[in-house]
């Protein structure tokens, strides 16, 4: 199985306002991931761009970011499924190696968030749903999870101060994390009494948007034993959707995509959730992690919250989880975050993570959700 | 009267499914049934990837049902924010036909529960546009 790795990664400082442009941004994630590998980017087969559309003014980035980063005039293109858009590039670039048809493949998450107003960013991300038939309703990315937080609470009895244990904990490893947007600590009372912004959510149950870049070099065996040190193997790879609609969806307590997805990365990893030793997952609002922790297996449906509670997923834990600041504290920006994740479990399984380094970490999980549960992507990655 | 007079805020104007907004004119909310395979859509579709046939029928949605979740937003997104707070909400009705549209701003806040019965109806908006709520059954 092990035949396609990932050799390099690389991410920008997540910003408010980064001052730099899309191609700039990229540079500086291109630079992290190329850094100490015996490789140029004439070794470059093709280049995959992941972005969501309209956030800056740039039509066909994929192109752009070819000829910044000098990779023209190898194939290049753009690949899109909102806040999965880089994991979903990654599942390209495995089939392209996988293939044969390509060596080394670049996959290049960005977000430029901060050209448009948060206002407009929240009317984009409803436009994200489906806009004929409830966009029109004025569903939002945090009212549409809002609304898996009621459903969870009211079967569950999962509390708001449970969910905003998820935000104290991923504060305190972002409070470590030099590359996130707020690296600072955050109480349980802060996040109690910050602004509603969709019930059960507070302001500060929710992702930090950000100007942001992310890189992943991958390649093939051959190559990954000769440029780099500590390849790291993709093990299992799971992709599905659920419903654009929220009308179309048969649950509210879990996301189907995510468990889908979830079940094809363990079995093609021949792995089980009590094998990972360390995962990222899409927590672009506190709840979203407590779903992650059931979906993925790390606990029992409606046991998520016990999980935070007795502080599990901290780097000391029994599974730890966004050990550095998550989407919540290290910051959003949509198209570069899946690889951002592959960068954090790719710096814990060649033991690198020194701010938060869980001990001995072998195998490693992200996961990567794009909308309100419409795509996800997991990814099981071993040393 | 054309699509683009539905809801709050429409982002679609030429649709097959135009009808559902004369239905609505009717007081009605409409879901559409395959005449070939049977299956009941809402939101309504008037095309089947199943059967590959466009051969579709309006049926009447039962408007009774009961609430399975929402959301009172107060961070509305552009366009939306004089309507907030607002509830968006599922609500499912009849035989388990799932349906997303906000709750009536009539239901207080302390009455809403995951399980509570509501009522489909159809409502008029400023501007002459139309839509859909959940009233308290």
């Amino acid at each position: 199985m092990d035949d396609v790795a990932i050799i390099g990664v690389g991410q920008s400082t997540f910003f408010r306002r980064s001052g730099i442009s899309i191609r700039e941004l990229c540079f500086d994630a291109y630079k992290e991931a190329m850094e100490g590998l015996d490789l140029t980017n004439k070794d470059i087969d093709a280049s995959i761009t992941c972005s969501a559309p309209e956030y800056d003014k740039q039509r066909t980035p994929s192109g752009l970011i070819s000829e910044y980063l000098e990779l023209t005039p190898k194939s290049a293109f753009l690949v899109e499924s909102v806040c999965s858009s880089s994991t979903t590039g990654l599942r390209v670039a495995y089939s392209l190696i996988k293939s044969g048809l390509h060596k080394v493949v670049a996959v290049i998450g960005f977000q430029k968030m901060s050209e448009i107003s948060s206002r407009e960013s929240a009317e984009r991300m409803g436009r994200g749903a489906d806009i004929q038939w409830e966009t029109p309703f004025g569903i939002s990315m945090p009212s549409g999870y809002a609304m898996f937080a009621q459903a969870h609470m009211a079967k569950y009895a999962t509390t708001e101060e449970q969910l905003a244990k998820v935000k104290v904990k991923n504060a305190s490893y972002a409070a470590k994390n030099p590359k996130a947007i707020y690296p600072k600590v955050v109480t349980l009372e802060e996040v109690m009494t910050s602004a509603l912004v969709a019930t059960p959510l507070k302001t500060l149950d929710c992702c930090a948007a950000a100007d942001g870049s992310s890189c992943i070099i991958v390649a093939s065996a051959d190559v990954a034993k000769r440029v780099s040190k500590i390849p790291i193997w993709i093990a299992g790879l799971g992709a599905a959707t659920d419903t654009m609609s929220m009308s179309g969806r048969r649950t509210f307590t879990s996301l189907s995509c995510a468990k889908d997805a979830a079940a094809q990365a363990y079995k093609m990893a021949n792995v089980k959730p009590q094998d990972i030793d360390v995962a990222e997952v899409h927590d672009c609002f506190t709840i979203s992690e407590i779903l992650a922790y059931e979906d993925l297996g790390f606990a029992k449906p409606g046991e998520g919250a016990r999980l935070i509670e007795e502080k599990q997923t901290y780097v000391d834990g029994k599974i730890p989880v966004n050990v550095d600041g998550g989407l919540l504290c290290k910051g959003h920006p949509i198209g570069a975050t899946g690889g951002s994740q592959m960068r954090t479990i790719v710096r814990q399984l060649r033991g690198e993570a020194t701010e938060a380094q869980v001990k001995n970490a072998e195998i490693g999980l992200v996961h990567n959700i794009g909308g309100v549960g419409q795509y996800g992507n997991v990814i099981i990655l071993r040393r | 009267m054309g699509f683009e007079t539905f809801g709050k805020v429409s982002f679609t104007a030429e649709t097959r499914a135009a009808a559902f907004v004369d239905y609505l004119g009717q007081g009605k909310v409409m879901a559409t049934k395959c005449k070939s395979c049977g299956t009941t859509c809402f939101p309504p579709k008037m095309d089947c990837p199943t059967c590959l046939k466009s051969d579709t029928e309006w049926v009447d949605v039962n408007n009774t049902g009961k609430l399975i979740t929402y959301s009172m937003v107060n961070y509305a997104p552009a366009g939306f924010e004089d309507d907030a707070p607002y509830a968006i909400a599922v609500g499912e009705f009849g035989d388990g036909l799932r349906i997303f549209s906000r709750l009536c701003k009539d239901i207080k806040v302390e009455e809403i529960k995951p399980g509570m019965k509501l009522k489909l109806t159809v409502i008029k908006l400023p501007g002459d546009r139309i839509s859909y709520e959940f009233q308290k059954a």
